[in-house]
């Protein structure tokens, strides 16, 4: 009686969409930003709210944008990453200091070490919705164009940044 | 020490479970009465060895031992007590031990209540879910073991996730658990019956009120969690289609199947194999509930375990128990045979299409939920689903669903006369239909989907009504009737006018609600429905383990005031997390509700405030509780009681021999 064994045909298909499932990776969330152009903001700086800062500035640049803020846990998570990338002076990264309070994100920068180039406070979290940035940290690889190549969803870790992002930071400086 | 207590209990548990899941079933087969004799008594154990299990890991966290991994990861010594123990189910090993535990409640209980009940069916039950047991002992065991410890000990905890510190989130996971696991005893019957060949009207009755109870769990824990998102997330909204909370619809609904389908199964003897195949997806799903939530395949708001090798896991597991059951299934159904026939129009045709469009709308829900999955599997890239997916989809499914569910409990089994039964209802959905059509003009705006909204709730009441009149029409006593009505009877009716007052809350609340987006300074006024809100300012709080915001807004109507609210905006001290406590004036006819956004910089204590005037919304809760209540009343019924006894009497005579062997 094929009916009735149909339940299990069906069954080991679905299964093995749930096995090649397991293989990829949750946090890889595909943004609708992908290759769009970076959303425009201008936000005064972190250390020097008196200059302002733009993506328009970075034109010809291929850098990071970096989400973070001080109340995050998981941006401790991945500060020692940044700091070595910082270091190391492949790329620049820009921090975008999300819904956070001035004072607090001084602090943590001073107690920590800053990797960025500069931070923008984005204390309403305004530019955050426009980013579609739905948790901290977040970061993004922005050619030089000014278009949004990929988007990383939690913490940088070392093997995503080898893998990932340094290639195609590689791939986009190149071009 | 005590965390060692505990992980050994885990390993001798594994153990007990070893035994029930081989030795009854094997006895089963072989008709051996001492092996089928362990069954209960190893239920019992597995009970007692989690049960302390549980509680060496409650003492963990009471006793802020964070040298255990789990409690340092999901508690911390500034948490209040009771979330420190509502913690034990915080994470994703305490929710697996949880499972296990209720797992275990659910043996004792099937081992309790199973007197009458052959013994060969009773080991064969038990046997099934001692071999579940295994699943989820050997997984926690390897890969997820709760008692793990951290070594050197930490200085204090990472804390409770805030959005799980709450009084929804302490009781809404046992709930919810209770009726994932207790799929896995209409489950168990099922393979029981598949195992002994004998799949009769009998088996329906016994799985019959263990699948209704299950079902009343689980319909209260969705409601729970419905509510806490709709409090707690601050969004006003009261379900999200988040894969978590479609993981426990799609059992639901299959269960609410399920039942139906047992009750023809029992009744009539038909549409057997269909039933055992419910039950069988219905557990299934409850466990690929867990798969979805447990191993980061989806991602949501709030699943909270990401980890591959768990997820390899817990496919295995999978493909264990449902590959198992389903090829059981295909190799011991075909003997099965149809049972009693009926026509086209008849009781049992509108609960097969109610089964049916149940059984479609599971599956569209799981199709939504993994559709990402397979595109993504296939190579499509990512994409997510969302709600505009599941209301195109659920709706059209759910209006004829309804409307046959109005005409069920009126339709008489085997055969009626269609013509006759629309000679009967006319009044009833004639006055449901001026009823719709009138009442959204009353409430001052008209369009379709309300007036089908309240369409639909209003023929169940009127189904209802014509119902109890036909029941109760008669010359004699007026209250003897009305008590001579079965419990089961009133319990379907309950449940059924549970679902027309859920209708009306969702059509209420989607049609009228007032959502205002304002930025406010301190005595500033918004009007939303009729009311005005006055905003007072925002004044700073000391919590336990939190730093709130705390709001107040005046309410008045007419110049008279009505209410004051005190929504919250906190900041945990461990976390950093910031969440928002929106506050609430629930009614029986509207809800006012307001939330914190964010301060607005560099003004004089100006906030972004949101507030929802929500009409009927508590509908939508108090509906699922009427449903609960319904299945509730309906397993009271005196005839499983009476059942029980005159089985017992009449088995009684077998059983004798059996219990002089054992002894």
């Amino acid at each position: 009686m094929m009916r009735f064994i149909l339940p299990f045909v069906v069954f080991v298909i679905l299964a093995g969409f749930l096995y090649v499932g397991l293989g990829l990776n949750p946090r890889e969330v595909n943004s609708p930003l992908i290759d769009k152009p970076a959303p425009a903001f201008t936000l005064p700086q972190l250390h020097e709210p008196a200059k302002l800062f733009s993506p328009a500035d970075m034109k010809g640049k291929v850098w990071l944008l970096n989400v973070w803020a001080s109340w995050c846990v998981s941006c401790r998570e991945e500060h020692p990453v940044l700091m070595e990338l910082a270091r190391q002076n492949i790329v620049p990264v820009y921090g975008l200091d999300y819904k956070d309070k001035n004072a607090d994100a001084e602090l943590w920068l001073k107690k920590g070490g800053d990797p960025y180039v500069l931070s923008v406070s984005d204390a309403d979290g305004r530019i955050g919705i426009d980013y579609g940035v739905y948790g901290v940290p977040e970061t993004y690889v922005i050619d030089k164009q000014g278009v949004i190549r990929y988007k990383q969803i939690g913490p940088v870790t070392p093997q995503n940044l080898n893998e990932k992002i340094l290639p195609l930071v590689a791939e986009l400086q190149a071009k | 020490m005590i965390p060692e207590i505990g992980h050994f209990t885990l390993i001798v548990a594994l153990f007990m479970a070893l035994c029930l899941g081989v030795l009854p079933i094997v006895g089963a087969a072989r008709n051996n009465a001492v092996l089928m004799g362990v069954a209960r008594p190893l239920a019992a154990g597995q009970f007692v060895f989690l049960g302390v299990a549980l509680a060496c890991l409650g003492y963990a966290f009471v006793a802020n031992d964070f040298s255990v991994l789990y409690v340092a990861q999901h508690s911390n010594s500034q948490l209040p007590t009771v979330y420190r123990i509502s913690a034990i189910w915080g994470g994703h090993e305490g929710s697996l031990l949880l499972w296990a535990f209720i797992l275990s409640a659910w043996m004792v209980a099937v081992a309790t209540y199973s007197k009458h009940l052959p013994e060969e069916m009773v080991a064969r039950v038990l046997g099934v879910m001692g071999l579940v047991a295994v699943g989820f002992l050997l997984f926690m065991l390897m890969t997820s073991n709760p008692f793990d410890r951290l070594i050197p000990a930490a200085a204090d905890g990472r804390d409770l996730n805030p959005l799980l510190q709450d009084p929804g989130l302490v009781i809404h996971p046992p709930m919810l658990y209770m009726g994932y696991v207790g799929f896995s005893v209409a489950f168990a019957f099922a393979i029981a019956a598949l195992l002994g060949g004998k799949l009769d009207t009998t088996w329906a009755r016994w799985s019959r009120p263990w699948t209704t109870i299950a079902w009343v769990f689980m319909t209260g824990g969705i409601a729970l969690g419905s509510w806490w998102a709709y409090y707690e997330l601050g969004w006003g909204g009261w379900w999200f289609w988040d894969p978590v909370e479609n993981a426990s619809l799609m059992p639901w609904l299959l269960g609410t199947a399920l039942m139906h389908s047992l009750a023809v199964t029992e009744k009539r003897g038909a549409f057997k194999s269909w039933t055992v195949l419910l039950a069988i997806a219905a557990f299934s799903l409850s466990l690929l509930g867990t798969f979805l939530v447990r191993s980061g395949v989806l991602t949501s708001v709030h699943s909270f375990a990401a980890d591959p090798k768990r997820g390899i896991f817990i496919l295995s597991f999978l493909v264990v128990v449902i590959g198992a059951s389903l090829l059981l299934f295909a190799w011991r159904a075909p003997k099965i045979g149809l049972g009693g026939k009926f026509d086209l129009i008849s009781r049992e045709s509108l609960l097969l299409s109610n089964n049916v469009l149940l059984s479609v709308a599971s599956a569209s829900v799981f199709i939504g939920t993994l559709y990402p999955l397979f595109m993504d599997a296939l190579g499509f890239g990512k994409l997510s689903v969302g709600p505009p997916y599941f209301q195109a989809v659920f709706v059209p499914l759910m209006v004829p669903m309804v409307l046959m569910m109005g005409l069920g409990p009126l339709a008489r089994w085997k055969k009626i006369d269609g013509l006759e039964l629309v000679k009967r209802v006319r009044w009833a959905f004639g006055s449901a239909v001026v009823i719709a059509l009138l009442l959204p003009l009353v409430m001052g705006k008209w369009t379709p989907l309300i007036a089908l909204g309240l369409l639909l709730a209003f023929w169940i009441i009127a189904s209802v009504v014509l119902s109890l009149r036909e029941r109760l029409a008669g010359r004699d006593d007026f209250m003897l009737r009305l008590r001579n009505q079965s419990r089961s009877y009133y319990g379907m009716q309950f449940a059924h006018l549970g679902v027309a007052v859920f209708i009306i809350g969702v059509t209420m609340v989607k049609g009228y609600e007032t959502e205002r987006d304002v930025r406010m300074n301190v005595g500033d006024t918004v009007q939303a429905a009729g009311y005005e809100f006055r905003f007072n300012g925002v004044t700073e709080e000391q919590g336990p383990n939190y730093v709130a915001g705390r709001g107040n807004v005046t309410v008045s109507k007419d110049g008279k005031p009505v209410t004051e609210l005190h929504p919250e905006k906190r900041q945990y001290n461990v976390s950093g997390m910031p969440m928002t406590e929106a506050s609430i004036s629930p009614g029986l006819l509207r809800d006012l509700y307001v939330s914190l956004g964010e301060p607005i910089p560099d003004s004089n204590g100006a906030w972004a405030v949101r507030v929802y005037v929500k009409p009927f919304v508590d509908w939508i809760w108090a509906g699922c509780l009427l449903m609960a209540l319904g299945g509730v009343l309906a397993i009271s019924d005196r005839r499983y009681r009476i059942h029980n006894k005159r089985t017992m009497a009449e088995v009684s005579g077998t059983d004798l021999p059996l219990k002089e062997k054992t002894a």
